[in-house]
């Protein structure tokens, strides 16, 4: 394996912390410091620390950037103002999905696109391909670090004003400068924040001097899987749209994006196939790739800690896509009983 | 919590991080410190019935993790007299406790000749140390 992976400037901390790295996206990544039950509680109970370093910023800019990405973006990117933030997909000519991300928008038509590490490459040289006169594209990922911190006690643990979700702001976290941006991917309150990389130790130091548990990408997984936020290489792809995956609320087909055309097709005529979630309903775990009797694939599963139950989601026929409707999972030749619930498969009772 | 790294001297090992307990006629069989701590928190144990058999270098069951899966290799030929239902009904038991409360299962060995090729302690931390 020559492969060389690639590092955080946190990377020394997880050492220090004896985390469990791992490859993903080509990165050395902490999976698990004290294990991915105990971090992902955590989270849900308090309030946990992520180092999502690894994810892509990508620059876009100048007086044709809003036009540009509401042509290349599935969601209205007009609807947002100066210090808010919406979830969107990069969609190709077929109305798959290259990649899910979040843009954020500042003054004077700049924007900032938070992407996937995985397609970090991909994003790039897709949007700087069809960049037109009047728009920069950059990827400025090597110069950020990203640490989010969610949880019911994020804010208060580190001395952060409320804010409405999907909003972002300048602010501070005990000296160190950040971009404050109120969202994140565990279905909690939270914030990701976003400082310069020589900044990146002072800031994890301090979050996590104020109570924050550190938590892995294990956690980071389940806590996503728990609330249905899809994974992009798992439950959508660019060879899956969003209409079948239920992301059609992120795709505005009055607005013209690539791909469109077959969105506004796909949506009339109806998916054949959904993206469903479901709970086990015996001991098993439901694993990516595993089939579903009678059609369909598991896209993602884990054991769920809030529930402790296998619990997953994947495409299965249209006409028996509905809750509480029975699936039978072949995990590893094995038939195991499951159920369609309602998204999120995790709710916090109020 | 999670069990503090060791290996006892009285077990024999398998090299896929299995060990035996050797019990006369019969064998207590399990995972090592070393396996529980690359799966991390098992969440499921998926036991062999009482009375199947297992061979030697074969699988006998599956432990998971939220990660991961794993099969359970057997060290030794056997038939499985008894599972160990604490670690099907709380499979976190094998982490905190992997050579005691944490067994898996017990068979009746079928071939005693067998625990000569496993290694004993000193075999297996030197295998351990070379992962």
């Amino acid at each position: 394996m020559a492969v060389t992976l690639k590092r955080t400037p946190l990377f020394e901390r997880h050492v220090e912390l004896g985390a469990r790295l791992v490859p993903f996206a080509g990165w050395e990544m902490p999976v698990r410091y004290e294990g991915v039950i105990p971090e992902h509680r955590a989270v849900r109970a308090d309030c946990g620390a992520f180092d999502v370093s690894h994810m892509g910023q990508l620059h876009v800019d100048g007086p044709a950037a809003q036009a540009f990405l509401q042509e290349m973006l599935s969601n209205d990117v007009d609807r947002i103002g100066d210090g808010e933030a919406q979830y969107t997909l990069l969609t190709n000519e077929l109305g798959g999905i290259v990649d899910d991300l979040i843009v954020y928008r500042f003054a004077h038509g700049q924007f900032l696109l938070v992407v996937n590490a995985s397609n970090r490459a991909v994003d790039y040289e897709w949007l700087k391909e069809r960049e037109p006169r009047g728009v920069e594209v950059r990827d400025a990922s090597d110069e950020y670090a990203l640490v989010a911190v969610q949880g019911p006690r994020s804010l208060e643990r580190v001395g952060l004003p409320a804010a409405p979700a999907f909003t972002h702001a300048m602010g501070e976290v005990d000296g160190v400068e950040v971009l404050v941006c109120r969202t994140g991917y565990t279905g909690e309150l939270g914030v990701e924040l976003c400082c310069p990389a020589d900044d990146a130790s002072a800031l994890w130091d301090a979050v996590l001097e104020r109570g924050a548990v550190p938590c892995g990408l294990g956690a980071r997984d389940t806590l996503r899987l728990e609330v249905c936020y899809p994974l992009h290489g798992n439950d959508i792809t660019p060879e899956t749209d969003p209409i079948s995956a239920g992301l059609g609320w992120a795709c505005k087909l009055d607005t013209e994006f690539t791909g469109v055309e077959e969105l506004r097709r796909l949506k009339e005529a109806g998916p054949a196939a959904k993206l469903v979630a479901f709970v086990m309903e015996e001991k098993a775990v439901p694993r990516q790739g595993m089939p579903v009797e009678g059609g369909g694939r598991v896209t993602s599963g884990t054991h769920s800690p809030m529930l402790d139950v296998g619990i997953g989601m994947g495409y299965v026929p249209a006409e028996r896509a509905a809750p509480d409707m029975a699936l039978t999972i072949d995990v590893r030749g094995k038939p195991r009983r499951a159920r369609i619930v309602k998204k999120p498969i995790y709710e916090r009772e109020e | 919590m999670v069990a503090a790294e060791s290996y006892p001297d009285d077990l024999k090992y398998h090299p896929e991080h299995d060990w035996a307990r050797i019990e006369g006629e019969e064998a207590v069989l399990g995972i090592t410190w070393f396996a529980q701590d690359a799966l991390g928190e098992l969440v499921h144990f998926e036991a062999p019935e009482a009375g199947a058999t297992v061979s030697k270098d074969g699988m006998y069951g599956e432990v998971e993790s939220v990660k991961a899966v794993s099969d359970v290799v057997a060290p030794l030929s056997g038939e499985v007299l008894e599972v160990n239902q604490k670690a099907v009904e709380a499979p976190e038991t094998v982490n905190q406790d992997p050579y005691g409360e944490g067994w898996l299962v017990r068979v009746r060995m079928s071939d005693a000749s067998e625990v000569d090729g496993l290694m004993d302690v000193e075999a297996y931390r030197a295998h351990v140390a070379e992962q």
